[in-house]
């Protein structure tokens, strides 16, 4: 029974994470309606980033806001660069846009700060959580923060107007111009805040996988598993998808004979295959009904 | 009386073909004009290419401005409310949230606020629906939820495009008396492309007849009501 809770509770920690991530890649998916492979790896060099402030000597949670403001801006400078001339283009240059950009940030990242596998400071350390072996406190504030943003996030779509213009833009964006909504703008901004997200999930999954360019390449497969489960067009759903993606990775490594390790990330896989020829709009989703 | 709307030679394409071959009208401050014409004839083309929505070419001034040029929502932003063909509601989101919507573009939240009020005042069936998806409303009343979206602007100018598609005959009347009451109350210039020519040349002052993309026949809409001939020869009624 302990073991069980403990693989539960350690799955909601990292399902935070792959919350996260399958909110940054549903995000730009509404705005787009195109998968952002690239989303992990401008995630892992965000965390660079953060590394690179504290090794200079900013605290961490300057160094974490830094990083998100950094991330947002470079978020709203790759869609104004590379994705906006893409718009009109057909899906296969859209992807190969997206093949490039994650084939560039993950190299450069190696460029400026090499292959090799660096320690990540957490500033909730690692000790059992109020003497409990069950969850450490790192854990514990992965799964804090996550709330914290998806709480906010929820504030902002629901109660800004801002928040209303972008959900208008990406639910009917030509119904949102005919409102004088700058449609262009809001994708932008789609981009800087899941580039931002993103920066959170990297930043709170490193002290566990450690920091290096390839770090969040797992991490990018859970999350798209967790977006195609909530169903792609459903952010709550993205968020419920994380969750259930990290409990079951966790029970599946742990009580399945024979899994273990490393046959984990295949299961996420079948997953979301499963899941696209069972309940192809998700858990949460809804058909698209495009009129033409 | 000024000119608010005047389009000169408009042309407009889609991709190779084109729509619309040099068409040319004014639109009186305070008038409220409406557009006949079969279907494919090109009303819809009109008012997406004052809206920029569609490629064309030829002056279009508002004001005295041209709009040449500037994107959909630049436009929109001088006060050119557009209820498109299929009225254009965010189905997904709640009526309230609609109405907030047609005013995103405006600073002055506290009069929003008050114009909503107004709006639920116009429309009761409206207010007693605020927190319900757009989606789920019924034709008439999401073509009213429109209206009143296009409102919220608080716009010099609507251009309505088919106000009467899919409504029942006494719906459709309710509907274009309150457009008559907004035209002439809040001083609101409105365009209204119509099927329905009678109904729509009873509440308009001046009318065009469009056919395959040109103006065949323009004047003050009782006269032409009145002119059997013209309404038998363009008009088929
Ligand atoms: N997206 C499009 N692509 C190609 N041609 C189009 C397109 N939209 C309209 N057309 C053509 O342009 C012409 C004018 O169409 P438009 O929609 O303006 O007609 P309309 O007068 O609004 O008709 P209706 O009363 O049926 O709505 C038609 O011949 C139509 O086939
Ligand atoms: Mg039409």
């Amino acid at each position: 029974m302990e073991l069980f809770i403990n693989q539960v509770l350690a799955g909601i920690a990292t399902g935070a994470i792959y919350a996260c991530m399958a909110l940054a890649i549903v995000m730009i998916f509404q705005a787009i309606d195109h998968l952002n492979f690239a989303q992990g790896e401008m995630a892992m060099f965000a965390t660079f980033i953060a590394w690179q402030l504290m090794q200079w000597g900013v605290p961490y949670w300057w160094a974490f806001l830094l990083t998100l403001i950094i991330s947002f801006a470079g978020g709203v400078i790759i869609e104004r660069l590379l994705f906006k001339p893409l718009a009109k283009a057909p899906v296969l240059t859209n992807v190969a846009g997206f093949i490039a950009l994650f084939a560039i940030v993950n190299s450069v990242a190696g460029l400026i700060w090499d292959f090799t596998i660096k320690q990540f400071p957490t500033p909730f350390g690692s000790s059992p959580f109020l003497g409990s072996q069950l969850i450490s406190t790192h854990q514990v504030g992965m799964i804090g923060v996550t709330l914290g943003l998806l709480i906010a996030l929820f504030v902002f779509f629901r109660f800004t107007r801002i928040g209303l213009a972008m959900r208008a833009a990406a639910a009917m964006p030509e119904s949102a111009r005919l409102v004088g909504i700058n449609t262009g703008w809001m994708v932008a901004l789609g981009w800087g805040m899941a580039s931002a997200i993103g920066a959170i999930a990297g930043i709170l999954i490193a002290p566990v996988v450690f920091l290096e360019p390839n770090m969040m390449g797992g991490v990018l497969i859970y999350g798209f598993a967790a977006a195609v489960l909530g169903g792609l067009t459903s952010p709550l759903g993205a968020v419920l998808g994380g969750f259930l993606v990290g409990v079951f990775e966790n029970l599946v490594g742990t009580y399945v004979p024979g899994v273990g390790n490393e046959l984990k990330l295949p299961i996420a896989l079948a997953l979301i295959v499963i899941v696209l020829v069972v309940k192809p709009t998700g858990l949460m989703g809804h058909t698209v009904v495009k009129r033409v | 009386m000024s000119v608010l709307l005047s389009v000169h030679d408009l042309r407009a394409y889609y991709g190779q073909v084109q729509a619309l071959h040099g068409l040319s009208f004014d639109l009186n401050e305070g008038s409220m004009t409406t557009l006949l014409g079969a279907n494919g004839a090109g009303k819809t083309t009109t008012l997406r290419a004052i809206c920029n929505m569609v490629r064309s070419t030829g002056p279009i001034q508002f004001e005295g401005k041209p709009l040449n040029g500037k994107s959909t929502e630049n436009i929109v932003r001088l006060g050119i409310a557009h209820v498109p063909q299929g009225r254009g509601t965010f189905t997904t989101l709640t009526v309230e949230e609609n109405l907030q919507l047609g005013a995103i573009s405006r600073k002055d939240t506290k009069a929003i606020t008050d114009d909503i009020e107004r709006m639920y005042a116009h429309f009761p069936v409206l207010k007693q629906r605020h927190t319900q998806q757009a989606g789920t409303l019924s034709g008439g009343e999401q073509q009213m939820l429109a209206v009143a979206r296009a409102l919220m602007l608080r716009p010099r100018l609507m251009l309505l495009d088919e106000p009467s598609f899919g409504l029942a005959p006494l719906i459709v009347r309710d509907l274009f008396n309150i457009l008559g009451k907004i035209n002439r109350e809040d001083k609101v210039s409105i365009l209204v492309v119509e099927q329905n020519a009678q109904l729509a040349l009873e509440i308009a002052d001046k009318a065009y007849v469009i056919e395959t993309g040109r103006i065949v026949m323009s004047g003050n809409a009782k006269e032409i009501a009145n002119d059997e001939s013209v309404r038998k020869s363009y008009l088929g009624y």
